[in-house]
């Protein structure tokens, strides 16, 4: 789950890390009220949308005015912001965060990072603050700190010292920064966070530290110890069809394509999806129903794919395990009755009782091809979608 | 012989008197596996009976208790995800040689702290997030489905569940068998990694072909690439899922994603190629693939003593006979 720059900030200040002071702003009178409030010689503007790069796309800017507040907020609010991690089609700015003006003496990268690889939270530091991280790697490697700290330990100084040093921080800040450090480590561990990044994280003028940004993502299957961070969810932020999904306890990731896929299990689902392109088509989705496939889940299942306006045909790919073929085939039927689906329907039933799957989907008079194997109804739905379409 | 499950395993399943729990030890059983006992705390004490075959298992409320009393060497865990690490610990603290943990949706943090705790421990941990342990014939300590097994001598590896289904009966059909078949999970981080399973299955004389199957996330595919260069001399198919998965989305599996520019499938397909493996683009080929590569051979018993550059042609000989045949024959009949 991710959240916004304004809730990460929130979460910062709460385990002592400095911010700038500032607020969220829901419209441009608030943007105002918050700037008086503030009073800085500077004032920052900054669309909240779940996406970097916004800075770039004309979603962060400064105000020397109260007047230009104003005329900022108008501006940025109601704003489709397309950036690398948007998407082509953009996110609409529906909230602001107002912030004071801070003089920047240095900038630096900080992020704390699950490692899959040593299963440890990795730190990753570099000089080079304010640019995309990923850049930083890519050109100048030796420029990306990294210290692994083992939760069995726990933070230590040292691991603080280590990054401050190799920062080149001056002397009388390597303590406040291993402070700080030790907080950012507090609030990951505490919140089962899976990063948090603070890009650029400033040394000022007069040497203190302020985290200009703020980025926390959290691992989902955290959350449910995790109140306050649910609390944070933002649907505007999400596919409306993902959110429908995951309230059925559907596993759905919308896609480009055109071939609907509805699979039991998350890697046969992803392999149904590659044998559609591999047979010339494009997915339109990720579909897990999980391991029942009851009536229930295929009716609903079915809804959200063929929500998706994009849908030219449908692919149901199941491999019978524990729950029999014959189950899922009489699930199928039901649902099929009951949801007109319009496109195309092509059912792979395979695994335990598979023929007599098979049997009752021919019998059951609905307009639907059966295929035996995953790669002939990959070949067949992609036909049959393209026919359709001619 | 096979790897770290056969006739042999004594089992016993923690939360047993759970739907899940119950369901699945009752299913093992109708296996044939030696499930000895259950764990429940708070229910020790009791007999708990399996519904479909009737029967019977003691359950204790430490695994601590149920390893004294049954002498179990594997232990199959269905807990769900807030007290599965738990679980775990407990598992290992009793020395448990083989634990299998089920559950899905453990917080990764939970998981970094048993990985790390589990080190220099004598406990071997699959999963968690998988489907279990099987020895066709012999042992099926997990949740897939018996029938589609047979026994054999390919060696199946996977982060996957239904997808591993797919692949072993593939092999199945086309007349083959599995040696054992070991789900490791679809989680970030999880025990029993593809290298130890490679290690093992390299060992192991039952077995003559590998079928590995990965996905899109992190980098044990890159891991198993560079372990099978050096150290696997057996043929090895491959299969990555998630070629069409776009960057930064999760797919499913908690461990499913691309990010940082690390785990394309893409990637994962090319360092595989380059270690010698027969990847296969096509999950529907993946029967076909084991077949090509042992199928028509007579058994060999001696697979480790054979020169290992003759790996690095296979692929070359091997691989358009696998994604081309079979496309050109079914193209024909849809067209």
């Amino acid at each position: 789950m991710n959240i916004h720059e304004f809730q990460a900030k929130q979460l910062f200040s709460r385990y002592g890390i400095p911010v700038p002071r500032g607020r969220r702003a829901d419209s441009v009178e608030e943007a105002v009220a918050i700037a008086n409030e503030l009073a800085s010689s500077v004032t920052v503007v900054k669309a909240q949308i779940h996406a970097g790069g916004r800075g770039k796309a004309g979603g962060v800017k400064l105000a020397k005015s109260r007047d230009h507040v104003e005329a900022l907020a108008r501006e940025i609010l109601g704003k489709t912001l397309v950036t690398p991690q948007t998407g082509p089609q953009g996110k609409v700015v529906k909230k602001l965060l107002i912030e004071e003006g801070v003089s920047i003496g240095h900038e630096f990268y900080l992020s704390l990072v699950v490692d899959r690889a040593s299963a440890s939270i990795a730190v990753v530091a570099s000089r080079e603050g304010g640019m995309e991280i990923e850049e930083v790697a890519a050109k100048h490697p030796e420029k990306i700190i990294k210290v692994f700290i083992d939760p069995t330990i726990g933070y230590q100084p040292f691991h603080g010292r280590r990054v401050a040093f190799a920062l080149g921080l001056p002397k009388d800040v390597v303590n406040a920064f291993v402070k700080l450090l030790g907080s950012l480590y507090s609030l990951f561990m505490a919140k089962d966070a899976s990063l948090v990044e603070i890009n650029p994280l400033v040394l000022t003028t007069d040497q203190k530290f302020v985290a200009l940004d703020g980025k926390m993502n959290f691992d989902d299957n955290g959350l449910f110890r995790q109140e306050d961070v649910r609390a944070f969810r933002d649907l505007d932020e999400e596919e409306p069809l993902e959110t429908k999904a995951a309230e059925h306890n559907l596993n759905y990731v919308k896609l480009d394509g055109t071939i609907g896929c509805m699979v039991n299990g998350a890697g046969l689902a992803m392999a149904t999806m590659d044998v559609v392109k591999l047979a010339g088509g494009e997915p339109a989705n990720f579909l897990d129903v999980g391991g029942g496939a009851t009536k229930e889940t295929v009716k609903e299942a079915f809804g959200i794919l063929l929500a998706d306006p994009h849908v030219r045909g449908v692919f149901v790919n199941i491999f019978g395990g524990i729950v029999r073929c014959e189950r899922i085939a009489g699930g199928i039927i039901d649902a099929t009755r009951e949801v007109r689906v319009g496109v195309p329907l092509v059912v792979r039933l395979d695994g335990t009782n598979a023929d007599e799957g098979k049997r009752m989907l021919a019998a059951s008079g609905l307009d639907l091809d059966v295929a035996d194997t995953m790669w002939q109804g990959a070949q067949r739905i992609v036909a049959l979608a393209q026919k359709g379409r001619a | 012989m096979s790897i770290w499950v056969n006739k042999d395993s004594r089992v016993i399943v923690q939360g047993i008197t759970g739907r899940e729990g119950g369901f699945h030890a009752d299913q093992c059983l109708g296996y044939g596996t030696q499930v000895v006992g259950g764990v429940t705390p708070g229910k020790g004490g009791t007999t708990w009976v399996g519904e479909s075959f009737g029967k019977k298992a003691p359950v204790f409320d430490t695994v601590r208790a149920a390893v004294g009393q049954t002498g179990a060497n594997v232990s199959l865990i269905f807990v769900p995800p807030p007290f599965a690490a738990d679980a775990i610990l407990e598992a290992a603290d009793a020395e448990v040689p083989l634990i299998i943990c089920i559950t899905e949706g453990i917080p990764i943090l939970d998981m970094m702290r048993v990985k790390r705790a589990l080190i220099g421990k004598s406990s071997r941990l699959v999963g968690p997030n998988c489907p279990g342990v099987i020895t066709p014939g012999e042992a099926k300590i997990g949740i897939m489905p018996g029938f589609i097994h047979r026994p054999g001598r390919v060696g199946v590896v996977s982060r996957s569940g239904t997808l591993t289904y797919e692949a072993v009966w593939q092999v199945t059909q086309r007349g083959l068998g599995q040696s054992t078949c070991v789900g490791i999970g679809g989680d970030p981080l999880n025990g029993t990694t593809f290298v130890d399973c490679l290690a093992m299955f390299e060992r192991d004389p039952q077995t003559e072909a590998i079928v590995m199957i990965g996905e899109i996330g992190g980098d044990a595919e890159e891991q198993a690439a560079a372990f099978i260069a050096r150290s696997v001399k057996k043929p090895v198919v491959g299969f990555i899922a998630g070629i069409t998965a776009p960057p930064g989305r999760r797919m499913g599996h908690a461990g499913a994603i691309i990010s940082g520019g690390v785990g394309s499938a893409a990637d994962k397909m090319a360092a595989l190629e380059r270690a010698g493996v027969t990847v296969v683009k096509n999950p529907a080929l993946i029967g076909d693939a084991v077949k090509d590569l042992i199928g028509g051979r007579p058994r060999k018993v001696a697979v480790r003593s054979r020169p290992s550059p003759r790996r690095r042609a296979r692929p070359k000989a091997v691989q358009p006979s696998v994604t081309a045949k079979p496309a050109r024959k079914r193209r024909a009949r849809v067209s």
